[in-house]
């Protein structure tokens, strides 16, 4: 590069108007590796500096979530859970559960969130919503180490729960579900840039997908007690992923090879849908946020 | 030999939606959308206002930089210049690739870094230490070019008391020394540099500006640089270019580029009249400048005599006043001021009565450039009856007399009297 006869033929890259229409720019990603792990470390140590109780916080959320479901789901109104203690039951499905929603809010805040820093530098955008996934999935570890603890304690105790073979396969469905909540939080993210509607939308909307979500109630009572609006529930991805989580880690409920098969692909399509669109807003949506 | 051509910009435009993003915005969009579906050119780009901060526009749709080309050769210095709103940010933005031109595209032969403001990402609650590494990786450099640097850097941000606290105790001076620390051991080919050094002590400037030109110099990198402080542009920058309402005005030497920026800046030109009353007592009437053919110019050549007239109106009578002019250079800096006091003494006590003061400006006192005159009329710390800024300025041109000297530094060019004597 440093011959005096440069060619204007070796640019080192070039800014167009448009990106083409499908990249991942994997290379320059890895390229600033090192920025997204330290993305990561901000995100997971910046949470608990100046608490007292640091990151306990993180455990505090799911367990009392979990009580107040047993309560009101379990006996107040009566949801049979089976053989499995209905609070183990519960902090299964939120501890899954907790892990989509995160990565999915936190995705769908990139561009208003870093507007700041977007503004002013330039790094592959799609470095942040990466980093809170994977940030995510370091809480959600502290998580399930809660979930094991409890596990542990009701088998102590005597109560009969056990593992499913196929727990071997639970990273793989992690995996899966960070992937539809990057998707999905990517594909918002950008249109909340233009449409702040969708920033409105996804407060709630997170809310009520939950209850279709079969976070607290196994996915055949649905079908046994509401046939009219149990397919709302069929056609949704997330309760299969709840619903095989909760088969693999507690040997309830059953798995649908169908409806896995079902998930993955709606996975790799919003997962794609996701980028592409992701890719065309980071070019200029500083010019609308 | 070939130039060594680092970066090139061909055509950049940048269009703007005005007005607030609401409910049109769907329209425009399924609009733009359909058009783009049968493959016809976007319609709202055939429209579009240039891009004038103070006229109404037509449409709603400005063009905020308009067929930018230019070519910038590596280890050069460039300064980009212009009035705010001209669209200096914007090209700034699109150079650093925050966001995309519309049209046209941008060829780089080497790494860029971006340097839009000091401490991006920056985060509170980490510590000084942490923050370098965050910082740099945003910047561009990974974590092993940090850690071997991180020494020079806390050493050169001279905060090495407070490297282990979070930088929300910093004080804004040290927050500030420390991000720009971090900038100024990047090693891109290309720096982008907006006005970041518009704080910080004296000190801190200085030894930032020298940094850039170590950049430069030695490093043979090339450093684009923004700033309104023009004195930090002349001594930085080898070239420029001058923006108005997004389009080049003109790319030339720094010197050049300064003096053109000056008369753009200010609408002055070589005579002012009245046109709006006041209510002082004193006050001007019309002023003007002459060359020494006595015609109406504020082109003067460097060896030339020239005049300021000054019609002036006393509706009463007054003493102690004066009528001063100041003459400041492209810098901003006062170059020197003449008051009618300097002369005629008599001037004590004006009685009732119009009046024209007469300043006469010897040649080869002001080094070639653009100069705003300040006129005033006043008594001396007590009471300002009137006062002209940047309405009337002048251009010492170069014409023969001192052309060897075009480079010269300094503020003055005296011509004294030489004694050249050969002694064996």
């Amino acid at each position: 590069m440093n011959q005096p006869e440069h060619t204007n033929t070796t640019w080192l890259f070039e800014i167009t108007p448009k990106n083409k229409f499908f990249s991942l720019n994997l290379k320059e990603v890895w390229q600033y590796r090192d920025l997204l792990m330290l993305f990561v470390k901000r995100d997971v140590v910046t949470v608990y500096k100046q608490t007292v109780l640091g990151p306990l916080w993180y455990l505090i959320q799911p367990l009392f979530t979990s009580i107040t479901f047993t309560i009101i789901f379990n006996n107040l109104a009566g949801i049979d859970t089976g053989t499995v203690p209905p609070f183990l039951f519960n902090l299964a499905g939120i501890t899954v559960w907790n892990y989509f929603t995160s990565c999915l809010t936190g995705t769908s805040n990139t561009f208003g969130a870093n507007a700041g820093i977007f503004g002013k530098v330039y790094f592959p955008r799609l470095i942040v919503p990466i980093s809170i996934v994977i940030s995510n999935l370091i809480k959600f570890g502290i998580q399930f180490v809660i979930f094991i603890a409890f596990y542990i304690f009701y088998y102590l105790k005597g109560t009969t729960v056990g593992l499913n073979g196929s727990v071997v396969f639970f990273p793989l469905l992690i995996v899966l579900m960070g992937v539809l909540g990057l998707g999905l939080g990517m594909l918002i993210s950008s249109l909340v840039t233009k449409y702040r509607d969708f920033s409105n939308l996804i407060g709630f909307g997170v809310q009520l997908l939950m209850y279709l979500s079969a976070v607290m109630y196994p996915m055949a009572l649905i079908k046994e007690k509401l046939p009219t609006y149990g397919w709302l529930v069929q056609y949704n991805p997330l309760a299969y992923i709840i619903e095989t989580a909760r088969y693999m880690l507690l040997n309830v409920g059953h798995i649908s090879i169908w409806g896995l098969g079902y998930t993955f692909l709606v996975t790799v399509g919003v997962f794609f849908v996701g980028v592409l669109i992701f890719n065309k807003t980071e070019k200029s949506f500083i010019d609308t946020v | 030999m070939k130039k060594d051509i680092i970066l090139k910009a061909e055509n950049i435009s940048k269009q703007y939606r005005l007005g607030q993003v609401g409910t049109g915005t769907l329209s425009h969009d399924l609009n733009r959308w359909w058009h783009q579906v049968r493959g016809k050119e976007d319609p709202y780009l055939k429209i579009g206002d240039t891009n004038d901060r103070s006229t109404k526009g037509e449409s709603d749709y400005v063009w905020a930089l308009q067929d930018i080309n230019f070519e910038v050769e590596r280890g050069e210095i460039l300064g980009i210049i212009g009035k705010n709103g001209a669209g200096k940010s914007t090209l700034l933005k699109i150079l650093s690739r925050v966001t995309a031109p519309t049209t046209g595209s941008i060829k780089f032969g080497g790494r860029v870094a971006s340097l839009l403001e000091v401490g991006t990402g920056f985060h509170g609650e980490m510590t000084g230490r942490e923050n370098i590494f965050l910082n740099g990786a945003i910047l561009g450099m990974t974590k092993k070019e940090i850690a071997s640097k991180i020494d020079e850097i806390i050493d050169f941000s001279g905060c090495e008391r407070y490297i282990d606290t979070p930088v929300k105790r910093y004080s804004s001076g040290m927050y500030v020394r420390l991000a720009f620390a971090v900038a100024a051991f990047l090693e891109p080919d290309i720096l982008i540099v907006d006005e970041v050094l518009a704080v910080g002590d004296a000190e801190f400037q200085k030894k930032a500006i020298g940094k850039m030109q170590d950049i430069s110099r030695t490093g043979g990198r090339t450093v684009l640089f923004v700033s309104h402080n023009m004195a930090a542009v002349k001594s930085l920058c080898t070239r420029g270019i001058l923006l108005e309402n997004g389009k080049i005005k003109d790319v030339n030497n720094i010197s050049s580029i300064i003096s053109n920026y000056l008369l753009l800046n200010s609408d002055s030109s070589a005579e002012w009249k009245r046109e709006i009353k006041t209510e002082s007592d004193l006050f001007f009437d019309r002023i003007y400048v002459s060359n020494s053919h006595s015609q109406i110019t504020n082109q003067i050549a460097s060896g030339e005599d020239f005049t300021i007239n000054i019609f002036l109106n006393a509706l009463t009578s007054i003493s102690n006043s004066t009528v001063s002019v100041k003459f400041v250079n492209a810098e901003g800096i006062a170059v020197f001021t003449t008051s009618v006091h300097d002369y005629d003494n008599d001037f004590e006590v004006i009685k009732k009565g119009k009046y024209e003061l007469i300043a006469n400006i010897s040649k080869n006192i002001l080094l070639p450039g653009s100069y705003n005159l300040v006129i005033a009329c006043f008594v001396s710390r007590t009471k300002l009856f009137d006062i002209l800024e940047e309405k009337i300025s002048i251009k010492i041109e170069d014409l023969g007399v001192k052309k060897r000297d075009l480079d010269r530094e300094g503020f003055v060019v005296p011509n004294y009297k030489w004694d050249f004597l050969k002694l064996e």
